[in-house]
């Protein structure tokens, strides 16, 4: 095996990850705030591992093998956090390391669910670093290192198919993978220059544009209050929020295409963005009417804003809230919480299911009701005028088999530590689909503080897993993978 | 005229034989030899063994003095290359290459004389994918045929007892038919064409009877001649080769489609191709248990598509037995076409006779705009512009009574206005069509429709037509 070509890697990850608080930190030094101190020291430690673990494997260098991927982004998504977890534990008094790992495995795979309160009380820069991480996290550690750096070679094809999201990886956007991670940061990088832009337009000061767009555009749900976006009061700034989530739960690839082609019709004729928008439109007008209905608010305008906004977030997997949806009759959380596990698009920020598994799960059921009609009919599973081939078939269905089993393991697990069972399945399915606040005791009022440390690790690694769409990593856990 | 054919296919041979009989020289271009002595033996031409885009062979072939190349190999590439080569190198003055890809259609800048020379692009599946969607458009009828850009139709329908005209005379038709002007052009009982049709002639049910009208008037003259039938909602295509997939491409969205294929990846490929709505159906069209299974009984419409005909004419046969409400069959053997044709299949279509008539307008004498080729050959109705006057031509300027016509030949309409005085076409023309009648005077720049009942008298309508020398 090639575990010391793998370490060399990592340690070079980790280097450039310490490169990425500088952000932070230079937020902290702009602003004279106290966790300067913790910035340097936590930046000063990952790149000196990072550093050492490099040159130490310096000689084993060597290009990856396809199964050398699995261990490496595995590795790099077990590290990263611990690291990233450090400002947070320098610089927030009598954080445990439990908390801290939880806090920056949430931003990085998006998920924002938080133990922390009192937020507006953090150094600026700490809040930052959090936004930032959901940011990072979002088009993913692996496609950006992919992007930048040269090493990576014809291996980086493999590495960047574990980390990406959705059934079908192997459709390059461009003939050289590192061209496709660099056109997929440099659109992401745009949308998300516009959104911060939005954001201050609205009426948010830079420093909170500039986080909350992290978090919308990671599809994460990290804010500077503890009121999320309760806090702003501001139905232009829920606006942009609602238009920027939304944009950041379609494939990014197909904006790239829309950039390089210069037709928007690229996003219409993609089967899955279609209905990606149908989908939220729909959910969004069915839940305002339902709310509506349920005198919940007085007018139905109020209904429709606090609808779309909820609804968006929870489907989007982000996870801010602007109100305390718990308090809704309970249809309407339990259908955001549904919704969330399958509605974003493959190659967005967003976690779950993603919709394409959904739509060629519906195509498969479609095809076999037409073949007990008719059981001469011919009905492959299509999807843009081409068949799906029967192993990405398989591999649907063993997703979703897998996924299954983890969230009902998880659930297990929560209820096991003591959890009732509102709160441990809805924290299984808040984790595993990355999407925050779930409902209960971890609702959208309060947050996942009061979770045991045992109960804490389990949902650290079920993010984890949901991240990286569970098989990358319980690749890991078979014989054959380790037999030479 | 002197004519090259390039390949030696079905097209190819099917347009050799019909080309040869008007004594044309014709020779024929392909690969394979055995192929070519069989159709030196039948048909009265020359062959050469070669690949024609090769100038060489090309030469042999004797293409310096040649009117009209024909390139009709199996790939669209050697055609389109054969034409370029013919036009550059040897100055071919008209070119036609069968194209089977949709992307090369008539008008694209790339075929101009420039690009690959080519002057009209055949494809015969296309051809008879639009004889096969006229009939399911107009499910009564045995053919429709267009004319001055759609303006007029001629129809072919078999009169059935109980429609408001059978067993009436023509004369009777204003009386019985008011407002739709129609002219019934030719008559044939039990196939044979009856001749000296006027007033008197009575229309017999089983009659198949020719009738030329405007477009829009089509339903009334079908209705005429038999009782509406409800119109087609289901349909049963047999095979989904080129012709089945075009066809399923253009009318899914307006019918209930099932498309039997026995050939499981061509299955595949047909899934793929079209939407959900149409049922792709794996098995063999000639299976009575699968027709059974899949209701061909409630079937408005079955239609047998595949390469062989005795396939095509057995489900055709077992489709009509288990209940289906008409049946068609593509039948490419001439032979059994004619033999099949109104027995309990409905229609038989010739495929190459389709397309015959596109290559017609092109060998045809004189301004001719369309040929269409009938009854599977035997009869042809043509559209031609008449030019000159009075004196240089001997169509113009007269009354149709006047008219030194062939017995059988009739003129059916005539549209007008589809070109300004000078001849040119006009731009946002209003044409008039004119319904014939024997006072009826023909002008110039009109364009004329006439019906021939047998081939061997093309040749005097086209004398007609024919402009003096004086008139230049």
């Amino acid at each position: 095996m090639g575990t010391l070509a793998v370490v060399a890697l990592v340690g070079r990850m980790t280097a450039l990850f310490a490169l990425l608080m500088g952000v932070p930190l230079a937020f902290a030094l702009s602003e004279h705030d106290p966790a300067e101190g913790a910035f340097l020291k936590a930046a000063g430690i990952t790149l000196a591992c990072g550093v050492a673990m490099s040159l130490a494997t310096r000689r084993f260098r060597r290009e990856l093998q396809p199964r050398d991927g699995f261990v490496l982004v595995t590795l790099t998504w077990l590290l990263l956090p611990a690291f990233g977890a450090l400002p947070l534990l320098f610089a927030i008094p009598g954080l445990s390391f439990t908390d801290a790992y939880f806090e920056a495995m949430s931003g990085l795979t998006t998920t924002g669910a938080t133990v922390l309160t009192g937020l507006e009380k953090l150094p600026l820069s700490v809040n930052v670093w959090r936004c930032f991480m959901v940011l990072v996290g979002g088009m993913g550690i692996i496609v950006l290192m992919v992007a930048i750096l040269p090493l990576l070679g014809v291996g980086a094809t493999n590495l960047f198919k574990s980390e990406a999201a959705g059934p079908m990886k192997d459709q390059k956007l461009t003939p050289r993978i590192a061209e496709t991670a660099r056109g997929l940061w440099a659109t992401y990088f745009v949308i998300a220059t516009a959104c911060m832009f939005a954001y201050q337009a609205a009426g948010m000061g830079w420093a909170d544009a500039f986080m909350h767009m992290c978090s919308t555009m990671g599809l994460g749900g990290f804010a500077a209050y503890d009121d999320s976006f309760a806090a702003f009061k501001s139905p232009m700034i829920e606006g942009v929020a609602v238009l920027f989530m939304t944009l950041a739960g379609v494939n990014f690839s197909l904006y790239f295409l829309v950039w390089k082609k210069k037709s928007a019709w690229v996003l219409w004729r993609d089967l899955e963005a279609r209905t990606y928008l149908f989908l939220m439109v729909g959910s969004v007008l069915a839940v305002a009417l339902f709310l509506s209905a349920h005198g919940v608010y007085p007018t139905f305008v109020e209904s429709l804003r606090h609808a779309a906004f909820n609804v968006v977030s929870i489907a989007t997997t982000t996870g801010f809230a602007s109100v305390d949806y718990a308090k809704w009759p309970v249809f309407a959380p339990a259908f955001m919480l549904f919704l969330c596990s399958f509605a974003t698009c493959a190659g967005s920020t967003g976690g779950g299911i993603k919709l394409i598994r959904s739509l060629l799960l519906h195509k498969q059921a479609m095809s076999e009701l037409t073949r007990i009609v008719h059981p001469r009919a011919v009905r492959p599973v299509t999807l843009g005028g081409a068949i799906v081939p029967t192993q990405v078939m398989h591999s649907v269905l063993a997703f979703m088999l897998i996924y299954g089993s983890v969230m009902v393991v998880v659930t297990m697990l929560l209820l096991f530590s003591g959890l009732d069972l509102v709160t441990a399945a809805t924290a299984a399915i808040a984790c595993i689909n990355n999407t925050g606040p779930g409902l209960g005791e971890v609702g959208p009022a309060s947050n996942f503080q009061g979770l045991t440390d045992f109960q804490t690790w389990v949902c650290t690694f079920a993010m984890m897993l949901g991240r990286l769409e569970m098989l990358s990593v319980l690749v890991l856990f078979t014989p054959q993978f380790w037999r030479k | 005229m002197k004519i090259l054919i390039l390949g030696a296919g079905r097209v190819g041979e099917s347009v050799a034989e019909s080309l040869v009989s008007e004594r044309n020289d014709i020779t024929v271009v392909d690969t394979d030899p055995a192929r070519l002595r069989e159709l030196q033996d039948r048909l009265d031409l020359r062959t050469v063994v070669g690949n024609g885009i090769q100038p060489s062979v090309l030469r042999e072939a004797g293409v310096e003095d040649t009117d009209l190349l024909i390139a009709c190999a199996p790939l669209d590439e050697t055609n389109l290359v054969a034409c370029k080569v013919a036009h550059e190198m040897f100055s071919v003055p008209t070119t036609i290459a069968r194209v089977r890809s949709p992307e090369f259609e008539d008008g694209n800048p790339l075929l101009e004389k420039k690009g690959f020379a080519v002057d009209k692009v055949i494809c015969p599946e296309e051809s008879v994918t639009d004889y096969i969607r006229k009939l399911i458009e107009y499910p009564e009828a045995l053919q429709v045929l267009e004319f001055a850009h759609g303006l007029v139709s001629l129809i072919a329908v078999r009169a059935v007892a109980g429609g408001p005209l059978v067993q009436h005379s023509l004369a009777e038709i204003p009386q019985l038919i008011p407002g739709a002007e129609m002219r019934i052009v030719a008559i044939y009982r039990q196939d044979k064409a009856l001749t000296d049709i006027d007033g008197s002639t009575r229309i017999e049910a089983g009659d198949e009877v020719f009738v030329l009208a405007a477009t829009a008037d089509i339903r009334t003259v079908l209705g005429a001649l038999r009782k509406m039938d409800r119109p087609v909602r289901r349909i049963m295509v047999a095979g989904g080769g080129k012709v089945g997939l075009r066809l399923a491409r253009q009318i899914h969205a307006d019918y209930q489609l099932k498309i039997i294929e026995p050939v499981h990846a061509r299955c595949e490929y047909l899934a793929t191709q079209l939407p959900a709505e149409v049922l792709v159906l794996h098995g063999d069209s000639t299976d009575e248990e699968l027709l059974g299974d899949e209701n061909v009984h409630e079937m408005d419409l079955f239609i047998a598509l595949t390469s062989d005909d005795e396939d095509n004419i057995m489900s055709c046969l077992l489709a009509k037995r288990l209940g289906a409400r008409r049946v068609i069959g593509v039948i490419n053997r001439a032979a059994y076409a004619d033999l099949v044709q109104g027995t309990a299949i409905d229609i038989a279509i010739a495929p190459s006779h389709t397309v015959i008539g596109e290559l017609l307008a092109y060998v045809r004498r004189g301004d001719v705009e369309a040929v269409h080729s009938l009854r599977r050959g035997a009869a042809e109705a043509l559209e031609a512009i008449v030019r000159g006057n009075a004196k240089t031509c001997r169509m113009a300027e007269r009354r149709v009574d006047e008219l030194d016509l062939p017995p059988g030949a009739q003129i059916g309409a005539i549209v007008r206005g589809l070109h300004l005085a000078d001849g040119s076409e006009a731009e946002n023309a209003k044409p008039r069509v004119i319904i014939a009648h024997h006072d009826t005077t023909i002008l110039p720049n009109d364009h004329v429709i006439i019906f021939v009942p047998r081939k061997r008298m093309v040749r005097e309508v086209e004398k007609l037509f024919q402009v003096a020398a004086t008139f230049f």
